[in-house]
């Protein structure tokens, strides 16, 4: 949730109109949670569940074949995954050939915030990576985003993060 | 000043802006992030001379609430679902007494079977307990409305209820504009009580009426709700003055003013409707859509003239009650007495069930052909009810009807017995 939130306040930040809100399960922490976020540039009004995105990010990559991730997902759509692992080892190296190559990548998301922050919660480099691949906000609007939920010294280190998920996926 | 923020926290500094002085708390999902904030902001000093106080339970905030409100504190409190039921009778009492409190209802549904996400079915269980409704579309609408909802219920000495659905509200971060204090406070003049409890002038608040005059006390609160008619649209007009928005009133029309078919709804529905209206419209359906912002007074009048020249009118709404159908379509119905409108009742989104536009397409367009059953229950999954009326025809015991359905859908271990 706090994912979709700081991507929608980095549109806001942009001057798009954006919603984000989660789909709780089971009130308990490490329960499945899917939260969504619309972008658009006039209000939006619709407040029915994300059923097709344009992106779809994975934060956790042992949901893959829990749960259907996919069924709303176009294959022109993007698709990033917290993961070090190859699309092949994950059981989805067919599925991602039916994607353009430049809408999909790994991120080993939870290694840089070990890295940055000390914990591995990696929302912030998803964030970069979702603006390296997507271009649709700036990586300077998701880490002043970024700043505006975490102050001082901790929304430094997640912004850290999120510029080193930018730069290794717009260097590869 | 434009702001990205979660729906709970702008209606916690929309509150703290109207300069409460007593704000009771007791947590419940989905409101609980709104005393959240509260607490944090009385904390960190920021809402001026206000206590804020832990109670033990939701009957304990409304009752707090009321013994605060009678000492002359403008009292606020928020709760939802079996919150709200559990300060039934506190409800009832601060109404009676004339308290104006105002009170976020954060609407989850009812169990059981227990369920922690939204429908109406709490607000609309306490519909007729003498306090005033108003229903928010958007974080907007919920911020400008705690904001005319002091000052309707001070004007007027009665209590207000701002419902804003759980999650789908609560918990959404959307564009807010945040008003400031110097508006606020243009807005909103100070508490003056039209009773108060003062050991220098005593008098009960709560004296026990008999049969001689429980009669009047009970009209005069009716009457009240009358006045609120009349006020609730000046007190919008005030608002647009200051604030330079349009925001609140009894009612709001969307693309209706010539349409043959028109929806009714109360809530953040409301918004996905707009958007159902829009598409209809592109392919030349003569559709528009009328927003309940006041449900509690109902605006007989102003609907029935929204509504008049319809060909049909169709109400979706978050509650029902059993065996009948619709519950706020008696009142639509109560608007247009008299005339011959068919009137179609669409019960959806019970207990979290998302209302998703292709739902809504499908159901109005069955209704602008007249073909839509009434009450119609939006995607009921009907193998699954057939299978447990099934199972109860064939065996006594056949176990707990929640249990049964989990099983069907296979979101609990084993197989219906």
């Amino acid at each position: 949730m706090t994912a979709a939130e700081i991507l929608s306040v980095a549109a806001f930040l942009e001057g798009d109109h954006a919603q984000a809100f989660p789909s709780f399960g089971s009130e308990r922490m490490g329960a499945p949670v899917i939260a969504f976020c619309r972008v658009d540039d006039k209000e939006i009004r619709l407040r029915e569940p994300v059923m097709t995105p344009d992106a779809l990010i994975v934060q956790d990559p042992t949901l893959l074949h829990q749960v259907d991730l996919f069924s709303g997902l176009d294959t022109k759509g993007y698709l990033l995954i917290n993961t070090t692992r190859r699309y092949r080892d994950l059981g989805l190296g067919d599925f991602v050939t039916k994607f353009p190559p430049h809408h999909i990548c790994t991120v080993a998301a939870s290694e840089w915030a070990v890295e940055f922050i000390g914990k591995p919660l990696p929302n912030a480099a998803m964030l970069g990576a979702f603006s390296a691949i997507t271009r649709r906000v700036k990586l300077d609007s998701v880490q002043a985003a970024i700043r505006q939920k975490f102050p001082g010294e901790l929304g430094d280190k997640n912004a850290a993060a999120a510029g080193k998920a930018y730069n290794t996926i717009r260097t590869n | 000043m434009l702001r990205q923020m979660e729906g709970s926290h702008a209606v916690a500094e929309a509150i703290a802006l109207c300069r409460p002085e007593v704000i009771c708390a007791y947590p419940i999902t989905p409101q609980t992030h709104i005393v959240e904030r509260l607490s944090e902001l009385v904390q960190e000093g920021e809402i001026g001379n206000c206590q804020y106080i832990n109670v033990e339970s939701e009957f304990a905030a409304l009752s707090v609430a009321i013994g605060a409100s009678a000492a002359g504190a403008r009292a606020y409190t928020a709760t939802s679902s079996q919150g709200l039921l559990f300060m039934t009778e506190a409800v009832y009492n601060a109404s009676g007494l004339g308290l104006p409190i105002v009170m976020t209802i954060g609407n989850r549904a009812i169990g059981a079977p227990i369920n922690i996400w939204n429908d109406h079915s709490d607000s609309m269980a306490l519909r007729d307990a003498g306090w005033i409704q108003l229903y928010a579309e958007t974080n907007q609408d919920a911020v400008d409305l705690h904001i005319q909802a002091f000052r309707l219920a001070e004007q007027l000495s009665v209590p207000v209820m701002v419902c804003e659905d759980g999650f789908i509200l609560t918990h959404a971060y959307e564009r807010v504009d945040m008003p400031d204090l110097n508006q606020v406070q243009a807005y909103l003049p100070p508490f003056e009580p039209v009773q108060i409890l003062d050991p220098a002038d005593p008098v009960t608040i709560g004296a026990m009426v008999g049969p001689e005059a429980f009669a009047e006390v009970r009209y005069l609160a009716h009457h009240k709700h009358l006045q609120a008619v009349e006020v609730i649209p000046q007190l919008a007009s005030e608002f647009a003055k200051i604030f330079g928005r349009d925001s609140g009133g009894l009612i709001q029309q969307y693309r209706s003013e010539d349409a043959e078919t028109v929806i009714v709804a109360l809530g953040s529905v409301v918004g996905t409707i707009r958007d159902v209206v829009d598409e209809m419209r592109d392919d030349g359906v003569s559709i528009g859509a009328v927003k309940v912002i006041s449900f509690r007074p109902f605006p007989m009048l102003a609907l029935r003239a929204a509504l008049e020249n319809a060909k049909r009118v169709i109400v979706v709404e978050k509650a029902f009650a059993d065996g009948l159908g619709g519950i706020a379509v008696n009142s639509v119905r109560m608007a247009l007495r008299g005339l011959t409108t068919p009137i179609y009742t669409i019960i959806a989104g019970l207990g979290g069930r998302a209302i998703t536009k292709a739902s809504l397409l499908r159901a109005f367009g069955e209704a602008t052909r007249d073909e839509l059953d009434d009450p119609h229950f939006l995607d009921l999954n009907w193998t699954v009810i057939d299978h447990e009326l099934a199972r109860a025809k064939e065996k006594r015991r056949s176990g707990p009807i929640a249990e049964n359905v989990l099983r069907d859908l296979g979101l609990v271990g084993g197989k219906p017995v």
